[in-house]
């Protein structure tokens, strides 16, 4: 959902905006142009949809039990009183942080590296 | 930090002993005046007018105000985010909702919650590296200043304006269950203390006051989960087991039950809370005050973590109500035979479940101490909403659109200072005039309104190219009037408060069908728009790419 797909899309499906003759910073260009730029941008994306997805998946499909099929929900965990509704309900705000965690052990490692990267070849 | 707490604690609770060994003055309101909370209160007060002090005298330039000189650290804005999220509608609202249906209360929790991952993934950091101190900063960098400051400041004061009603109101009738004093003395205390810590001490201070409420809830809250899992060998099965014996509904609690009463509303309500999260001004305002994108990040991931441990005390909170309040006649109105309703007449309601829990567990100087935090809770709240809205009044309406950006850095703050003067006069006033009104939907209303106005007109403007000032002013607009006009054409208001006979919207709420309107309109008008203004905002797209993808060229709150 990050920029560079949803913005190639637009890129392509008229003219170049450049047409347009809007005065375009040099140091802007070349920075797009580096391979770092490229890489840092389609890793990110890919990585922040992935994992954007699996937030949506998760989280509607417990709503979407809820709204559909609540006898499921309702179903005894190993013979005591807990459900699976309430295991499955604590699952979903565990995986809500152990994926932001995911990101962030991601970002910190890889694409501040990648982002260190594209400074030193811009000469920043 | 948790000695620190324990020490602030019990340094109180001696200070308050003294003082509620004074003569009891026997009036009796609501509820005879709670000298202990009080006591407590006016402790947390003064601490915070304080630190306020201490901000004030550091607050001279406008990120000093509006950002706080962007030196927060990572850790103390989570707090700050988690404190601003955690507010006394979650704390005593939700464990009420578990205390009568059990399970129903995990969906508002979990609905709370998966917002901050998307919030993390798409806007956070690209957020920190385009803006600077409103995200109308962020909405605006390549379109046209005057339409979008216009409708993301509209976007935030609609915001801002539900909210504080909703939580002005839930204060004065909170204070005058807890404390025992007078509706308006309440909602007056509220407001003009507000007013003190943003007007004076900006948003270092309005952090600070978030940071040790936050502290002070969530220790608050451990405390009492803890004592109830203590109470059931920290077997969380034998707790469920008890509660299952006493509740009216038995069994019936642990597995969904009528609160969602039909898919696409139970859908309509996630999409609301999971992408209102990401649109709410005083929640987006606080990536600005941390030093860079890293720095952002973090603190979404341990903000996550805050939240999500909160909510599931709340949750014991909840059954911990059950098992150990309902069978003691003592919490509940009785009625003539000496017979109650479980349900409906627990003394001061059932968002009061988690107070008497604090007094079944702690005894009364416990119950004095979460009446406190549960007021010091709403005060921290408003605060964080009135920065945002002065900010929108001052940063976005004034300074960029009536003075076209012909001002002072001098005048722009003062002007804030003055609009946190008039919003919380403003506040106070419909605090008053909305006292017995339904504010129920309120808190619901603003999150349809940031996730269908707010957050579309950010995301487009980041993540699409081909967005455009019309598209995102058109689009802005659509989600705005059509959210608020679902509601107000929706059984809580409609029904509820204008008394009309039927709903003419058959749905609680409005997110599902305002949001993809306003995202399609976004699309559609921008796709339509060939003027040249449009083409040259898409092609400043670019370099808008490059500094959020990398933060190439981000201004540091603090350089100036």
């Amino acid at each position: 959902m990050s920029g560079s797909t949803l913005g190639l899309r637009g890129g392509t499906a008229r003219p170049s905006p450049r047409a347009a003759g809007a005065p375009v910073d040099p140091q802007i260009d070349r920075i797009v142009r580096t391979p770092e730029f490229k890489q840092l941008v389609a890793e990110r994306t890919r990585f922040g949809l992935i994992l954007t997805i699996l937030m949506l998946v998760v989280y509607f499909g417990f709503i979407g039990l809820i709204a559909f099929d609540k006898s499921l929900l309702a179903v005894k965990v190993g013979g005591g009183t807990a459900s699976l509704g309430l295991f499955m309900g604590v699952f979903v705000i565990l995986f809500a942080f152990v994926l932001t965690g995911i990101y962030v052990a991601r970002a910190n490692t890889r694409f501040d590296a990648l982002s260190d990267a594209l400074k030193r070849s811009v000469g920043r | 930090m948790n000695r620190i707490l324990l020490g602030l604690t019990l340094a109180t609770i001696t200070a308050c002993a003294a003082y509620a060994a004074g003569p009891d003055l026997g009036a009796v309101t609501q509820s005879a005046t709670n000298w202990p909370a009080i006591g407590m209160f006016l402790f947390f007060v003064l601490l915070t007018l304080g630190i306020t002090y201490k901000a004030a005298k550091g607050t001279k330039s406008a990120a000093d105000f509006y950002a706080a000189g962007g030196g927060i650290s990572a850790g103390t804005n989570a707090l700050a985010i988690a404190g601003d999220y955690m507010s006394a509608a979650s704390f005593l609202g939700i464990s009420g909702l578990v205390y009568t249906s059990g399970f129903d209360g995990l969906i508002y929790s979990t609905g709370f919650l998966v917002g901050w991952p998307i919030v993390l993934f798409l806007i956070a950091e690209r957020l920190r590296n385009l803006g600077k101190f409103t995200f109308a900063d962020v909405a605006s960098f390549r379109l046209d200043q005057t339409a979008i400051r216009i409708i993301s400041a509209v976007g935030t004061l609609v915001v801002v304006a539900f909210y504080l009603i909703a939580q002005m109101v839930g204060a004065g009738k909170l204070i005058q269950l807890l404390f025992g004093l007078p509706y308006l003395y309440a909602v007056v205390i509220v407001g003009v203390l507000m007013i003190v810590y943003v007007a004076f001490g900006g948003m270092k201070a309005t952090t600070w006051v978030q940071v040790i409420k936050a502290c002070l809830l969530l220790g608050g809250a451990t405390f009492m989960a803890g004592a109830v899992l203590f109470k059931y060998g920290f077997n969380p099965e034998t707790l469920f087991a008890a509660s299952v014996q006493v509740h009216p509904k038995g069994d019936a609690i642990m597995a969904p039950g009528g609160l969602v009463s039909n898919p696409v509303e139970a859908i309509s309500l996630g999409v609301g809370l999971m992408f209102g999260t990401a649109g709410l001004p005083h929640i987006l305002m606080r990536f600005f005050t941390v030093s860079d994108a890293q720095a952002a990040r973090k603190s979404v991931f341990y903000a996550t973590g805050l939240i999500g441990y909160f909510y599931i005390l709340t949750f014991i909170i909840g059954f911990g109500g059950i098992a150990l309040l309902m069978s003691d006649p003592s919490y509940f109105k009785l009625g003539a035979a000496g017979t109650f309703d479980k349900l409906k007449d627990m003394i001061g309601g059932t968002n009061m479940v988690a107070v008497n829990l604090a007094n079944a567990v702690g005894g009364p100087y416990f119950l004095g101490f979460i009446s406190a935090v549960a007021f010091a809770t709403i005060l921290a709240v408003v605060a964080g909403l009135t920065l945002a809205g002065a900010s929108a009044v001052s940063h976005d309406l004034y300074a960029q659109v009536i003075a076209r950006g012909r001002t002072t850095e001098k005048h722009e703050v003062n002007l804030s200072k003055i609009s946190a003067v008039v919003i919380g006069i403003v506040a106070i006033y419909l605090g008053y005039v909305f006292e017995n009104q339904n504010v129920a939907f309120m808190v619901g209303l603003a999150f349809s309104v940031a996730a269908s106005c707010n957050f579309p007109v950010l995301a487009m403007s980041i993540l699409w190219r081909g967005t455009t000032t019309w598209g995102a002013l058109a689009g802005g607009l659509v989600g705005l009037i059509s959210a608020v006009g679902m509601v107000v054409l929706s059984k809580a208001v409609w029904v509820v408060t204008f008394g009309n006979a039927a709903a003419i919207f058959p749905y609680d709420n409005p997110a599902l069908f305002s949001m993809p309107l306003a995202f399609v309109t976004i699309w559609a008008v921008s796709s339509l728009d060939q003027s040249r203004k449009a083409q040259r905002e898409r092609a400043a797209f670019e370099a808008q790419f490059v500094r959020s993808e990398t933060g190439i060229g981000a201004v540091g709150a603090h350089a100036h």
